[in-house]
């Protein structure tokens, strides 16, 4: 378990590492400098070569490279242009709010996803089942950003039930919890799709397996095979699938908290883009990266560890 | 030309049989002809200006009504339409054809090479797609041209795997191995022997990516990262609407509704091709 | 006294082009305190009659015609409910491949505890219970046995292991479903010796199935020969060992590996195959294989019986 750890742990720092890489790359090759972006088109001569030696653009391109690269490692991301806060203190003030818009996310795609992905495979091939399918082809297909904006066009304009915007009252969390139902809705509801169709066809996988046969022979109950005995195993592959879901909720957390007008992650670099504050966006991005990989490692540990199979033989 | 002709036939009768690849197909092909037709289907300029007419609800002369700047939103949907559908099919196309070369050449190439191509894939991979476009629209400068260099970034890995796989595959078998052993070229063995075996994966996964294409130009476009003003895109009319939910919102119904449709369009048509043509690509989605 | 009576069962199955009949008139007593042996090819329904019995057939098998009596009561007609009281109480079952007959995420202490929901116990007793039963199927270390998971012991342990939940609650019929055949040969007497041990400890009767007549012969009080979903004959083990009366059985017979005398260059087998089940030809069912064959095998023989010992062949016919 410990080599297998390692082994996972130094794949997701040579994948960070080159992600890295390649996001420097893509500054690089790309026309214009990141200085004349962040100054605009009024800007003398003089000040973008003073920003471009305050960035450390003037170095040759390796150098440029391992300086990046060391510091941010290091967790030293460079200073945001605006205010010349430091970039990683900037971003880990917003993730957080991020971090809490996808775990409500993640809440409603297991909440729903697996009673329903469940349900379906024990009663495979009837109407609830076909209906179920279909809605979570739908769900899965329809972009995240419509659904939070016609959730909150339904939900919050029409119906008036839950708010329509902000986080909620600081300190009040209750309120904050209201706040948070409708956007973490648009980032979860297509996994409520995807985890329903996943855990569906691993227990239909798992329910035909012999073992199964042996609990039924032995009279155990229904609820007994499906719950303990086949979730159980069918739930493995739906944990890595999580893994991979999270970074595409990163994706949909963006547009739900532009959308609810929210803090976070997604929002900050909204604004930076419109600022054109650069290094607020690639140090943003290589965080959000680095997160998401290391949330599928996490992933990928957590069914090492569920699964005493794999325990054992690491 | 016979015999290709009445095999499509005969597939197109497999995808009608399903409900739901039915639906699908109906549902692109009203797209594609309301995109193709636009000129026509539009009376109205989709971007003259006319401020007498702002905010106008849905009416015979507007059939979805107008937006804040007096414009026919009929018109800016069809039109928008176009956009998208031509976003999906270039940047798809030239994705296919990046990912068939970076495939080929992961396949064929030194191992350091393919493992460190593979690494790079993973990259690409493991960054939120939404976080990457907005990097690279920062860089380029908000356009169409930046979305699809997005939707190519973000698509190629997927098609190069699976030709990299392929090429792995026939690599090690011997007909590949005597058909260069006799001095088969590179394109014949590509034509020949790769191709045919990986085109039918290759379609049915690129037939999936065009919804996915389609939200992040909406998606974009809606963030004001993607077409310029005053084009019309499914994403800007969304965002015109979302600006002004509180008071019209049929533009935002205008703008969210097409997408959703053609999403499902293509997502229902491309799993029912799947599951026609390939049930083993269902446990890799 | 039959602990369970199987009286002209006949079960078929849906299948693409018709359906297919997987048993036909099967008549089975099991006595109490007895071990009935069901020897025969595969695909001679041996497992469609355990499924039968469990009520575990596939959503497209159905039981068409006959009875299934235990313990008072018709299963054939028994609810859900019943039935899941019965499995794993009153008639327990040990599958052929122990190899992924338990649940490989669930501890051993686990799995049987659950098969133990029903007794009424409280935790320790049943913690207690399922110690004592390793013990009795002789499972080195039980107490670290509990803790461990199906994939850390080897085949021959699974199957004792198996052994010992299919009998935790002491049920009054034990089905057992070639236990060995994917066993090595040697683990193969120590398993049955172990299964017949616990049999007449705890006073069940077993139906016991297998293609190795040997272990049959050995371990059995009565055989039944199956073929093609049917019973051709049974009786005792002496009557069909020593006297058998169908030319199936009797070719059976020749072809065990085990009851060659002499070094043989070619081990003898039955030319032809198992007839298409779901065309059954009219009359006898071994007829097309059969050295015996006349005119009269197209009509179906009638069951013939004498001192116990029942067949269904013309030749026997008075």
């Amino acid at each position: 378990m410990l080599i297998y750890s390692l082994k996972r742990l130094a794949l997701a720092v040579l994948i960070v590492s080159a992600a890295m890489f390649l996001l420097f790359t893509m500054i690089y090759l790309i026309p214009g400098d990141p200085a004349s972006v962040a100054l605009g088109p009024r800007a003398t001569d003089a000040m973008r070569e003073a920003l471009l030696i305050k960035m450390g653009l003037d170095q040759p391109v390796w150098i440029q490279f391992w300086n990046f690269f060391t510091n941010a490692w290091q967790g030293n991301l460079g200073n945001e242009i605006l205010s010349n806060r430091p970039v990683a203190d900037v971003v880990m003030e917003q993730l957080p709010w991020t971090l809490a818009l996808i775990a409500g996310g993640m809440v409603w795609s297991i909440a729903l996803g697996i009673p329903l992905g469940c349900w379906t495979a024990v009663k495979r091939g009837g109407l609830a089942d076909r209906a179920i399918g279909v809605l979570s082809i739908a769900v899965i297909a329809v972009p995240s950003f419509v659904v939070a904006i016609y959730a909150l066009l339904i939900f919050a304009v029409s119906l008036r039930w839950l708010p329509a915007i902000g986080a909620g009252d600081p300190g009040n969390l209750g309120d904050q919890l209201l706040h948070l139902v409708l956007p973490s809705l648009a980032v979860g509801l297509g996994w409520v799709g995807y985890i329903a169709r996943m855990v569906r066809a691993s227990m239909l996988e798992v329910l035909e397996a012999p073992h199964i046969r042996t609990a039924r022979a032995f009279g155990l109950t229904d609820r007994q095979i499906t719950y303990r005995y086949a979730l159980s195993i069918a739930i493995l592959p739906t944990v890595t699938l999580l893994g991979v879901g999270i970074g595409q909720m990163l994706s949909s957390a963006v547009f739900a908290e532009i959308v609810f007008a929210r803090p976070g992650v997604g929002k900050l670099v909204y604004d930076a883009i419109l600022t054109r504050n650069y290094p607020l966006v690639s140090g943003a991005v290589l965080v959000t990266t680095a997160l998401f990989i290391a949330i599928n490692l996490i992933a990928d540990l957590v069914v090492g560890y569920l699964d005493p199979r794999v325990r054992s033989r690491l | 030309m016979y015999e290709a002709a009445s095999k499509l036939l005969n597939s197109l009768r497999r995808v009608i049989a399903e409900p739901l690849g039915a639906v699908g197909l109906i549902l692109v092909i009203g797209m594609i002809a309301a995109a193709i037709f636009a000129d026509l289907l539009a009376v109205h300029d989709p971007t003259s200006i006319s401020p007498r007419d702002r905010f106008m609800e849905p009416s015979v002369a507007h059939l979805l009504g107008t937006d804040q700047l007096g414009r026919d939103l009929f018109s800016r949907v069809l039109h928008g339409g176009q956009i998208a559908l031509t976003v999906a099919l270039i940047s798809i196309a030239v994705s296919l054809i990046i990912g068939v070369v970076l495939g080929l050449i992961a396949g064929y190439g030194p191992s350091w090479l393919d493992n460190s191509m593979i690494l790079l894939f993973d990259a690409i991979k493991s960054y939120p797609t939404v976080m990457l476009a907005l990097a690279l629209v920062t860089l380029f400068g908000p356009s169409l041209t930046a979305v699809m260099i997005v939707v190519v970034l973000v698509n190629v890995p997927g098609y190069a795997r699976i030709i990299r796989t392929q090429t792995l595959a026939l690599k090690s078998s011997q007909f590949v191995a005597s058909a260069q052993s006799i001095g088969a070229s590179t394109a014949r063995v590509l034509r020949v022997h790769i191709l045919p075996n990986s085109i039918g994966p290759l379609l049915i996964l690129a037939s999936m990516d065009i919804p996915v294409v389609i939200a992040i130009e909406a998606g974009m476009s809606f963030l004001g990262l993607g077409v310029r003003p005053p084009t019309p895109s499914w994403g800007s009319i969304l965002n015109d609407g979302f600006t002004a939910i509180r008071d019209t919102p049929w533009i935002a119904i205008a703008g969210g509704v097409p997408i959703i449709l053609t999403t499902l369009g293509f997502t229902f048509l491309g799993e029912t091709l799947r599951d026609i043509f390939d049930p083993r690509l269902k446990t890799q989605a | 006294m039959n602990v369970l009576e199987i009286r002209h069962l006949s079960v078929s199955f849906a299948a693409e082009g018709g359906s297919l009949q997987a048993l036909k008139d099967v008549s089975i007593d099991v006595p109490e305190h007895c071990i009935v042996g069901v020897v025969g090819e595969s695909g001679c329904g041996k497992s469609t009659l355990i499924n039968s019995i469990l009520r575990l057939l596939p959503d497209n098998g159905s039981i068409d015609a006959g009875s299934i009596h235990f313990e008072e009561q018709d299963l054939t007609q028994a609810g859900r409910p019943k039935m899941q009281d019965i499995r794993g109480q009153r008639i327990s079952t040990v599958f052929q491949d122990p190899m992924d007959a338990l649940n490989p995420v669930l501890s051993i202490a686990d799995q049987m505890l659950h098969i133990q929901y029903r007794s009424g116990l409280g935790r320790k007793e049943k913690n207690a219970r399922s110690l004592d039963m390793l013990r009795r199927v002789r499972i080195p270390d039980p107490e670290s046995a509990l803790k461990r998971y199906p994939h850390e012991f080897s085949g021959g342990m699974k199957q004792r292991i198996a052994i010992a939940m299919a009998m935790m609650m002491e049920p009054a019929l034990l089905i057992a479903d070639e236990p060995t055949t994917a066993l090595d040969a040697t683990l193969e007497v120590a398993i049955i010796k172990l299964m017949k041990d616990l049999q007449s400890h705890i006073g069940c009767s077993m139906l016991f199935i297998s293609h190795h007549l040997g272990l049959i012969a050995e371990l059995c009080d009565q055989v039944v020969v199956m073929y093609a979903g049917e019973v051709l004959e049974r009786g005792t083990a002496r009557q069909i060992f020593h006297n058998p009366w169908h030319p199936y059985t009797e070719r059976l017979l020749d072809c065990d590996p085990g009851s060659q005398s002499s070094r043989m260059r070619h081990l003898p087998t039955i030319p032809g195959e198992i007839p298409d089940l779901k065309k059954r030809q009219e009359g006898c069912i071994f007829r097309s294989r059969c050295q015996f064959c006349e005119d009269i095998c197209h009509a179906m023989p009638d069951e013939i019986q004498s001192n116990g010992h029942h067949v269904r062949c013309h030749r026997r016919s008075p």
